[in-house]
């Protein structure tokens, strides 16, 4: 269980003054070591955590859909630096998503409308999910359906792979805006959720933890979020983007082929905030169990970061800065290690949630 | 100057470049930066994607550029040229910079323009500033020993990109604008199928807007010649992992992909696009592509 099985409860009972006395000796030993290489020295802060049972270096991830499969941003860090890397969402059959154009910038921000392209999970655990494999990294799989049904198909076709070893969770996107028929958001409804996410903790085995991938769009989270976990969600990844639509001005027309799209990017950062701490503030209610959130939205800077996992979220994915900069997942959780050792912290872990204890 | 990121053997660098030049040309801004390590790597036709506005911009999405030409080494280093319309927040941003200001640039990337094998005549169209990857081109074809036709076309003279360096850099040059300002009036269109049975060109390079490209392709496979043309489509991170600069695009084993112009572009054989799904626009995926839409759509 991890951070989540410590005798104290998660967040409560940890230091609320900064602790900087212990850890002066191993950053010292850090730096030595650091010396006789010739690098920078890296701050001694554990970022380890422990997802469910998923027991990962760092807290850092992509984003699904962010990042491809893992060989385009291979080319500019090593994948294997990431805590885990979450794979763009896969269906059943191959599916070529929407026309174009998908895209369309916004301040701080972009919709996109792409309609879950992708090779279909048959071609995904044949090319991609070895190719991860062999690259040494975790991989977070992100599964996407139609219908409950294909979530369910979808997952026994990735566990029967040969490849299946290198699985450390999987991310199940119920919360795709791009979808003809919004009514088939599952993450608006909460029997919906639960029914996906049964089906699929029925196909994985117990020691792969299974996210659920929730929306903001809806009236009341916390219901969604406790149908996940009482449905079997080892933890909750929060959030999806936004539904969003922009007017090209000189045609006066929606701008993207699709009309609607998801909107992401630092715009949506205090969102994601506030989504990771009303469910996390519900945990801390007795409201629904304490299992881990994993922190997503608009993250362009370690001290984005920090705002999520203070917020509750014990992990940490980069989505859209990645397309401003390809290194922002691995970028992103160093400024996050500077951040907690210029602050006192040995551990990662002793930040999540942190600012529940500070309000008022 | 730094390189930011750059692993042994990806063929591509993110490096902080320095603008050390920059100039109106027409309606167009020429810029060179230095950018270590880039122009190493870098064949033409690929493209580089620049980051706008600074660290904390509100403009997230990467702007990409043909690339121009390449130095690989000078007074300043490995630079590398590109050339910019401004027609939106992150091209003005760009076109207003000064030298020795920086920016954060990923390159080369896409694949490059496949060179013939054999020393066949060829032409080289480009529409505005779509020539800007074309002179480069130019240049190593005629190492090959290739025969180089140039055709410029634009909507007014302003709107032509290097005149004078066509002149140069090939056998003969043609030009066409819109309104007459310069050249045969009309379109590129007119005065290829003649040019390609006067040269008895086997390959026709193409750059610039998708209509054009089109007609390129159309023109030279009516002509007996196969078009290699780069597109302009809009990208949000030039990387392959956004997944929004796709289009559908037929492939060796016939089945059409909504691919992405990026990674497997922006150069492809013209007779593979299938152009039939632009319109006013927008680009739909067709029916018969891996995946397509059913009823209802995606």
């Amino acid at each position: 269980m991890g951070v989540f099985g410590s005798t104290r409860l998660p967040g409560i009972g940890t230091k609320t003054q900064p602790e900087t006395a212990h850890h002066g000796h191993s950053v010292s030993d850090a730096a030595d070591d650091a010396a006789a290489r010739g690098a920078e020295p890296a701050p001694a802060v554990d970022m380890s955590v422990d997802l469910a049972g998923a027991v990962l270096p760092s807290p850092m991830m992509t984003a699904s859909g962010c990042a491809a499969n893992g060989k385009e941003l291979h080319r500019f860090f090593d994948v294997t630096e990431l805590g885990a890397f979450v794979t763009k969402s896969v269906m059943a059959q191959p599916r070529s998503g929407r026309g174009t154009p998908r895209m369309a910038e916004t301040s701080s921000g972009m919709l996109n409308s792409i309609g879950l392209q992708g090779p279909g999970i048959r071609a995904f655990v044949e090319n991609d999910l070895p190719w991860l494999k062999k690259a040494g990294a975790r991989a977070m799989v992100s599964i996407a359906g139609s219908t409950s049904g294909e979530f369910a198909d979808v997952a026994a076709t990735l566990r029967a792979s040969d490849a299946f070893d290198a699985v450390v969770g999987v991310e199940v996107n119920i919360s795709c805006p791009n979808v003809a028929n919004r009514g088939l958001v599952f993450a608006c409804d909460p029997h919906a959720s639960a029914k996906v996410v049964a089906l699929v903790r029925e196909q994985l085995p117990r020691d792969i933890p299974i996210f659920a991938k929730l929306t903001p769009d809806v009236t009341d989270l916390v219901t969604i979020a406790q149908a996940a976990v009482k449905a079997g969600a080892d933890g909750l990844t929060m959030i999806n983007t936004l539904l969003g639509m922009v007017i090209d001005t000189d045609l006066l027309r929606p701008q993207l082929g699709g009309v609607t799209g998801g909107l992401s990017g630092p715009a949506v950062r205090p969102v994601a905030v506030r989504a990771v701490w009303q469910v996390r503030a519900a945990m801390l209610q007795g409201r629904l169990p304490f299992v881990p959130i994993v922190g997503v939205g608009g993250v362009r800077t370690g001290r984005d970061a920090l705002e999520l996992v203070a917020a509750g979220a014990s992990a940490v994915q980069v989505g859209t800065a990645t397309f401003n900069d390809p290194t922002a997942p691995v970028r992103v959780g160093r400024e996050l290690r500077e951040l907690l050792h210029d602050k006192g912290f040995a551990r990662f872990t002793d930040v999540v949630g942190i600012a529940h204890e500070r309000v008022g | 100057m730094s390189t930011t990121a750059a692993r042994p053997g990806a063929g591509v660098v993110q490096v902080t470049g320095e603008l050390i030049a920059t100039r109106r040309v027409g309606a167009y801004h020429h810029l060179t930066f230095v950018a270590p390590g880039l122009a190493e790597h870098a064949r033409p036709g690929q493209f580089v994607a620049v980051a706008v506005g600074g660290p904390t911009s509100a403009n997230l999405l990467r702007r990409c550029f043909s690339i121009h030409r390449v130095s690989p080494s000078g007074t300043y280093g490995g630079t590398v040229d590109v050339v910019v319309a401004a027609h939106g927040p992150g091209t003005e941003w760009l076109t207003g910079l000064r030298a020795h200001d920086e920016v954060d640039i990923v390159g080369p990337l896409g694949r490059p323009f496949p060179l013939p094998k054999e020393p066949v005549p060829t032409i080289l169209v480009g529409g505005g500033y779509g020539s800007a990857p074309l002179f480069w081109l130019a240049e190593a074809l005629r190492e090959r020993g290739c025969r180089v036709e140039m055709v410029l076309g634009a909507a007014t003279e302003s709107r032509l990109f290097g005149v004078v360096e066509a002149r140069r850099c090939a056998d003969g040059v043609t030009i066409t604008t819109d309104d007459g300002s310069l050249g045969h009036r009309g379109w590129v269109s007119d005065v290829l199928p003649e040019l390609i049975r006067s040269t008895g060109a086997g390959v026709v390079y193409g750059c610039g807007p998708m209509g054009m490209l089109r007609s390129i392709t159309e023109v030279a496979t009516a002509e007996g010649a196969v078009a290699q043309v780069a597109v302009e489509e809009s990208m949000a991170c030039g990387v392959g992992v956004c997944m929004t600069c796709v289009m559908p695009v037929r492939g060796n084993d016939g089945v059409t992909r909504m691919v992405r112009s990026c990674v497997e572009g922006p150069v492809f054989r013209g007779d593979r696009v299938r152009w039939e799904s632009f319109e006013n626009g927008y680009c739909t995926v067709p029916a018969d592509a891996l995946g397509a839409p059913k009823e209802g759509g995606h």
